[in-house]
């Protein structure tokens, strides 16, 4: 009945020509997200090959790379020093950010009253987020290491780290605190508990998977961090094994940066492997934090059901 | 069973109600504590590159002059500082001109942006209008890989590969015979064309480049850029998308002319932290651009940023007091304020955008 009408509305639009547009425009964005993909595998495939390179042209022996110390001759150097500060820096860092963020989760979800105070600290935390992590390094080397003299020591770097990671497990734990039902709260209270048993006794214990979980996160993004550490001054090399928080040391991270810049190739190679054990620490991390979550969410179910 | 009964001390007696009350209100302040940290350290930050940062300009901490009665005495001006046009603090006839770095630094951003914008935002368009849920599923987990990689990682990359084979492969196979053939036509205009001609014949790569920082900080801010506007775009009511459809508006112009431009705060949200975070990365440009304060947009010319100069002056660990050290707390201010306005600006963004979506 409309057919004449139709035709007319149509009869300025050229079909084949929308379609081709329509598949055009699909090709390129196609193309454009393949081009994150690609550029990874181009990056895994670039260190895995420099990595095989080093073994075969250069008779680097693995266990001596994962024991030995560093030194300033390829044939001598071994990544084993800075693996050891590295895990030195995870735990001082998972110690010093944990209580502050979780202190501060705690506060910001339990016990803010809505004022300009609250406010400012949310606002804050979003401005912290994205300060560079230069900049840490930088403030830890003038307040800590240089003014507080406590030198270029592992204790040191550990601060530049938590302060970096602090914001990170305070939006995670906010995010875990705030899942805990407020029914669980109720009935804590409805048995004569005050706030800071309730808030100790039932809902830490509930939120800690997802605080963890964000916790291990943030570490995995910690023990890859250059730039803080290069700031606060680290050793070029790992020479020697750290025997505690007041050592000088160079981490896995730094240490990767020093042999990356150099120009010999047997140095280059060692980087290579160097990010092969750094990559391995990260993939075991996110793993273990995805297990966490995944425990997590089995329980929670049982416990959001009741 | 009843007749264990743990009566707690809490709520045995009048007593220890005001102790639990007590208890209360020592927690309150404890984690009170814990959340005036972060504050504390973001005025600490201000506070101490503010002091430091006196020292290169003045010659004296404002600390020193506070409480030592130290005084100022001019050293460096701020004209000399914001215009001159050589950055050598550390060279024996010094300059603080502090445009070279800070010119390093917005080539590096603007070139990422070049990368990271078109294709996070493409990325993002295919992710939430055309991709299957299977397919997104598993493409988002690999972006979030890209985003999860430590930036000296990328250093190497840019090092081993992307210098020598992506930007020296330019070089020598495009902009060199594209010099040849500019070469053999210069003379339609000898003037005019064979200085262009000659230069891009000359175009050589060393160990650092421009294009190479570009690339690799452009490919890491590529899944801020996605993943926040993906988000936006997945705000976008469907009713919109329908309406469009009924009108008969193809896939194509539902993606360009409804969804973009209704998800805009949010995507520029994106960007601003994309650059924010290409103008404080420090490792892969670096690695990748080296460490030669140069004013120029040659993308086969090694430059430094500010970043870059902060770890070649931090490696050579300088002595307190000496001007190279006073100089990374002034580049370090510099660099602060510019993500701080950045952070800032992204703020207010992402605040006008939960407003028209919530």
């Amino acid at each position: 009945m409309s057919t004449k009408r139709e035709t007319e509305f149509l009869a300025d639009v050229d079909l084949s020509r929308e379609k081709l547009i329509n598949r055009l425009f699909y090709g390129l964005l196609v193309i454009a997200s393949l081009f994150g993909l690609v550029m990874l595998v181009l990056l895994i495939a670039d260190v895995i090959w420099e990595s095989v390179q080093a073994l075969t042209n250069f008779d680097i022996d693995i266990g001596h790379f994962l024991t030995g110390t560093s030194s300033s001759r390829a044939e001598q150097a071994g990544f084993g020093a800075s693996i050891v500060a590295s895990i030195w820096l995870m735990a001082l860092t998972a110690v010093l950010a944990f209580v502050i963020a979780v202190g501060c989760a705690l506060y910001l979800v339990e016990y803010a009253p809505e004022n300009r105070t609250t406010r400012l600290i949310e606002a804050n935390l979003a401005n912290l987020a994205g300060v560079p992590s230069i900049v840490y390094g930088l403030l830890v080397l003038a307040l800590i290491v240089n003014d507080a003299g406590l030198g270029s020591v592992i204790l040191a770097g550990a601060i530049a780290l938590a302060l970096l990671v602090v914001p990170i497990i305070i939006v995670a734990s906010i995010e875990a605190i705030r899942a805990v039902p407020s029914s669980v709260r109720d009935g804590s209270y409805a048995m004569g508990a005050t706030k800071w048993q309730t808030v100790r006794r039932v809902v830490l214990p509930q939120a800690m998977p997802g605080i963890l979980t964000g916790t291990i996160l943030a570490l995995a993004r910690a023990i890859g961090e250059t730039a803080p550490l290069i700031m606060v001054g680290t050793m070029l090399h790992a020479t020697r094994y750290p025997d505690g928080p007041f050592a000088s040391f160079s981490a896995m991270p730094t240490q990767i940066y020093s042999w990356t810049y150099q120009a010999d190739r047997m140095f280059n190679g060692l980087a290579a492997l160097g990010i092969v054990v750094l990559l391995t620490f990260l993939v075991a991390m996110y793993l273990l934090a995805g297990y966490l979550r995944k425990r997590y969410e089995a329980d929670g179910g049982s416990i959001t059901n009741v | 069973m009843s007749t264990e009964t743990q009566s707690g001390p809490e709520i045995s007696g009048d007593d220890s109600l005001e102790a639990a009350h007590e208890k209360n209100r020592r927690v309150r302040r404890a984690l009170f504590g814990c959340a005036a940290i972060t504050v504390v350290t973001t005025l600490a930050i201000f506070l101490v590159l503010f002091d430091n940062a006196a020292s290169y300009f003045f010659g004296a901490r404002i600390s020193e002059v506070l409480f030592d009665g130290d005084s100022f005495a001019r050293t460096i001006t701020f004209t000399e500082f914001f215009t001159g046009t050589r950055w050598a603090p550390d060279h024996s006839t010094p300059a603080h001109g502090v445009l070279p770095i800070v010119w390093g630094t917005l080539a590096i951003t603007i070139g990422a942006a070049f990368v990271s914008i078109p294709i996070g935002t493409a990325t993002a368009l295919y992710l939430s209008e055309y991709a299957s849920t299977a397919t997104r599923n598993r493409l988002k987990p690999v972006l979030e890989v890209l985003a999860g990689i430590p930036t000296i990682v990328y250093g190497y990359f840019a090092v081993s590969f992307l210098t020598p084979v992506i930007v020296g492969g330019i070089a020598s196979n495009v902009v060199n015979p594209a010099g040849a053939w500019l070469d053999s036509i210069a003379f339609l205009a000898p003037g005019l064309l064979e200085p262009a001609a000659d230069a891009m014949m000359s175009v050589s790569v060393g160990r650092y480049s421009l294009l190479a920082g570009v690339l690799v900080v452009g490919t890491m801010t590529i899944p801020m850029v996605s993943s926040i506007s993906e988000d936006a775009m997945q705000a976008v009511p469907d009713d919109l998308r329908n309406g469009a459809y009924a009108l008969g508006a193809t896939k194509y112009q539902v993606s360009l002319r409804i969804v973009l431009p209704a998800a805009v705060s949010g995507i520029f949200a994106s960007y601003i932290l994309a650059v924010s975070r290409a103008i404080g990365e420090t490792m892969a440009v670096t690695l990748a651009a080296g460490f030669n304060a140069n004013l120029t947009a040659n993308p086969f010319a090694e430059i430094m940023t500010m970043t870059a100069y902060l770890v070649s002056m931090a490696r050579g660990t300088s002595a307190v007091g000496t001007v190279e050290y006073q100089s990374l707390f002034a580049v370090g201010l510099l660099l602060f304020l510019m993500t701080l306005s950045m952070n800032l600006l992204n703020d207010w963004m992402k605040r006008r955008f939960q407003e028209e979506y919530r």
